[in-house]
């Protein structure tokens, strides 16, 4: 490295890493989102007593390439009707921005490509920023469905977020930090290792907030498939139409990496369990957090098998008069606690 | 609904929902007109899957056209068939033999079975709950293998005739039949009912929905169990038996409430009698002839004859090309209770081998129309469960 840094001025080279860092994420997230709609299907398949995917390759294992390919060379139909340059950007917003907000995860212990101050606040941000993807999709379509599937996502997006943000407040409480990896390192100071024991009800709500802001099963409600078709997205095909695919995914892989560092210790394990068994000390800190992250993603997909739609009124009640009063409760008992500790 | 204030004014948002729609089990176009989310007004069009069933009859013998009929409701055809051979024996007062009743009355109520497992399970799919629907798929798969064991068909199998059944059941039929009995109710009870039932979802979204009196689901018409929810016992079985019904023990099952939930539940409840049905037809199941001795001159000879006997062959001949001679004058109306409701035949016969006139009493066709009544006011997620709830294929609506 010394003889690199004689060579290159260290802002150039700090700029190179950043880049490779950037290139790898980007690499792996993308990989992910394929292979994620892959299990999806395997494990949702295999609930509902059939196989899933079986044809190509061995038990199906290079379907989500042969799907990405066939997707990409697809005709992008864009309609008459529709306001051109809108409905073109669109679907590189949610996309842009659930990619983003992968740029502040910690993956493990000094990886992360943006170590700044406030990452919790980041990422809702930036999930914020991917509704606009669905509510402009929808009215430029000009297509009465997917308007429809617009309104509904940004009421639904609007409601939940703020019961996710707050639901993250009493971790920011516990951990005194915005910084992903503060948070992650002070969850080691309990015996326990994590704070989804005492954030527990902040855990449950975020996880809902979490379906929603995903558009998961149960509140898959802006593209309610039997009812408005495929909502927002109705008019797009071809590329476009992956891109809002792969952003569900990305959403749904960042939402899981939140869950995890911000109440399941990251890629930490609990310290109670590493002095028991020292051998776990030598698992590197990334298995650990993949294998929660693949948890979470794994209970998306279960809860898809399982439950029906909400309706889209019921939706907001739980949002609004469930939710939200849980979430402010939970901010209200963690500060007294806090106090007086 | 125009709030004129200033100078903003708002209309109804006018959505076409169908007649490609993933939710309107089949062709079927409703057209929405929506404040917000809220259905101000909802009319159903109907007769995108028109092929005339009732001016090609008449022009066809009453054996041939029987596989029209398998085509009315596409799922449960041995139903259609059965009402159909109802009528036109009423008509001609042939009486068929005992063991084809029974095996009429078995083939009837798997109908029942595969066609409310459909119902129930598509209903559930365009509320979210994906799973039940392949789970239905597979008990319904045992079903029309059973059917095709029989009669060759899953699907359109033509296999009641005037007068009997095509052919007689094998005994391996009756003991697979019987293993499904035994396994069926458990089914029921730990994959169906544990996935919705329970569900809080689920109850959310078919309780309080698509409400409809006793008084005026009987004024619009509604049968089966579409009206048995509101709480009326109306069943043709009960009321006028036709094959074995008489002979069986079943309960009707009614709900209380007229909701989406009470008519899903009634269903549900349905599935357990039709299962007590087919158990004890198999148990008292006579032996003997499958089709009427009697009446050469109506009813098709056995296929041993034909090949042996001259007189079954000109019979034969006569009955496929010209259609059943000396056939009475008159009219008739019978009805019979296949899985969607009260199924009409009203045939008018003017002596010759093809009827006049065949007209359809097709319950699906009744329910489209209770459906501006079930959706005004809700909202469009309840349309989609309130299209479900009615249970409506439209081959049979449209005709």
């Amino acid at each position: 490295m010394d003889s690199l840094e004689t060579l290159i001025p260290a802002g150039i080279l700090n700029i190179v890493i950043i880049l490779a860092k950037i290139a790898v994420v980007v690499a792996v997230t993308m990989l992910h989102v394929a292979y994620a709609t892959y299990f999806e299907r395997k494990a949702i398949g295999h609930m509902q007593i059939r196989l899933g995917p079986m044809r190509v390759g061995f038990h199906g294992i290079l379907q989500p390439i042969a799907d990405s390919v066939k997707l990409f060379f697809k005709e992008d139909i864009i309609p008459a009707q529709a306001d051109k340059p809108v409905f073109k950007i669109s679907p590189l917003i949610p996309v842009f921005a659930t990619l983003s907000s992968v740029a502040v995860i910690p993956f493990f212990e000094g990886f992360v490509i943006a170590n700044i101050n406030i990452g919790l606040l980041y990422i809702i941000a930036m999930s914020s920023l991917g509704a606009y993807g669905i509510v402009m999709a929808g009215w430029a379509a000009n297509s009465k469905y997917s308007f429809l599937g617009g309104l509904r996502s940004s009421a639904q997006v609007i409601s939940y977020e703020i019961a996710m943000g707050m639901s993250l407040v009493g971790v920011m409480i516990m951990a005194g930090s915005l910084n992903l990896n503060d948070i992650v390192k002070s969850q080691q100071e309990y015996w326990y290792g994590m704070y989804l024991i005492p954030q527990f009800i902040a855990y449950f709500v975020f996880m809902v907030a979490a379906f929603a802001e995903t558009n998961r099963t149960p509140f898959d409600l802006p593209e309610a498939e039997s009812e408005l078709v495929a909502g927002y997205f109705v008019e797009y095909s071809g590329m476009r139409f992956a891109l809002y695919y792969a952003a569900e995914y990305i959403g749904m892989i960042v939402m899981a990496s939140m869950a995890v560092i911000c109440f399941w210790g990251g890629w930490t394990i609990p310290p109670v369990l590493a002095t028991a068994i020292p051998a776990l000390e030598a698992v590197p800190g990334i298995v650990w957090f993949l294998m929660k992250v693949y948890f979470h993603i794994f209970l998306f997909y279960w809860i898809r098998a399982t439950l029906p739609r909400y309706r889209y009124d019921y939706l907001m009640g739980l949002g609004w008069k469930v939710l939200i009063p849980l979430a402010l409760a939970n901010i209200v008992i963690t500060s007294i606690v806090k106090f007086y500790s | 609904m125009t709030a004129g204030t200033g100078e903003i004014k708002t209309k109804e948002l006018t959505i076409s929902m169908g007649p490609q729609h993933p939710a309107t089990h089949g062709v079927l176009r409703v057209v929405l007109d929506l404040d917000g989310e809220t259905v101000v007004k909802c009319t159903p069009y109907v007769g995108y899957l028109h092929r005339g069933t009732e001016k090609l009859a008449e022009n066809r013998t009453y054996l041939s056209a029987l596989p029209l009929m398998d085509r009315l409701d596409y799922i449960s055809s041995m139903s259609n068939d059965i009402g159909y051979c109802v009528a036109v024996e009423r008509l001609f007062g042939i009486e068929p033999p005992e063991r084809a009743k029974y095996i009429r009355t078995i083939m009837g109520e798997m109908t029942r079975i595969s066609s409310h497992i459909i119902g129930v399970a598509t209903h559930a799919l365009d509320i979210g709950a994906m799973t039940l629907f392949l789970y239905s798929f597979r008990d319904r798969e045992w079903l029309l293998d059973l059917f095709e064991m029989t009669c060759g068909a899953r699907l359109t199998v033509s296999y009641p005739r005037i007068g009997g059944v095509r052919n007689d059941v094998s005994q391996k039929f009756l003991d697979s039949l019987y293993k499904f009995t035994e396994e069926f109710p458990k089914k029921i009870e730990d994959e169906y009912e544990t996935l919705i039932d329970q569900n809080r979802i689920w109850l959310q979204r078919t309780k309080g929905i698509g409400v409809i009196s006793a008084e005026d689901a009987i004024n619009w018409g509604l049968t089966g169990p579409t009206l048995r929810g509101s709480g009326v016992p109306y069943d043709v079985r009960k009321y006028a038996p036709y094959d074995a019904y008489d002979k069986v023990e079943f309960d009707v099952p009614i709900g209380k409430n007229g909701d989406v939930y009470d008519r899903y539940k009634c269903r549900m409840e349905e599935l357990k009698q039709s299962n007590r049905i087919i158990k004890q037809c198999i148990e008292k199941m006579p032996t003997g002839p499958v089709m009427a001795p009697d009446a050469p001159k109506f009813t098709l000879p056995p296929k041993d004859k034909v090949l042996t006997d001259m007189e079954s062959l000109i019979h034969q001949f006569v009955l496929i090309t010209k259609g059943p001679m000396n056939a009475p004058e008159g009219e008739i109306y019978a009805a019979t209770e296949v899985p969607k409701g009260e199924l009409g035949f009203y045939i008018i016969s003017d002596g010759t081998g093809k009827p006049y006139r065949l007209r359809l009493r097709a319950p699906s066709f009744v329910h489209v129309s209770v459906l501006p009544v079930l959706c005004k006011g809700g909202l469009v997620s309840d349309v989609i469960a309130n299209i479900g709830t009615i249970d409506i294929v439209l081959g049979e609506c449209d005709r």
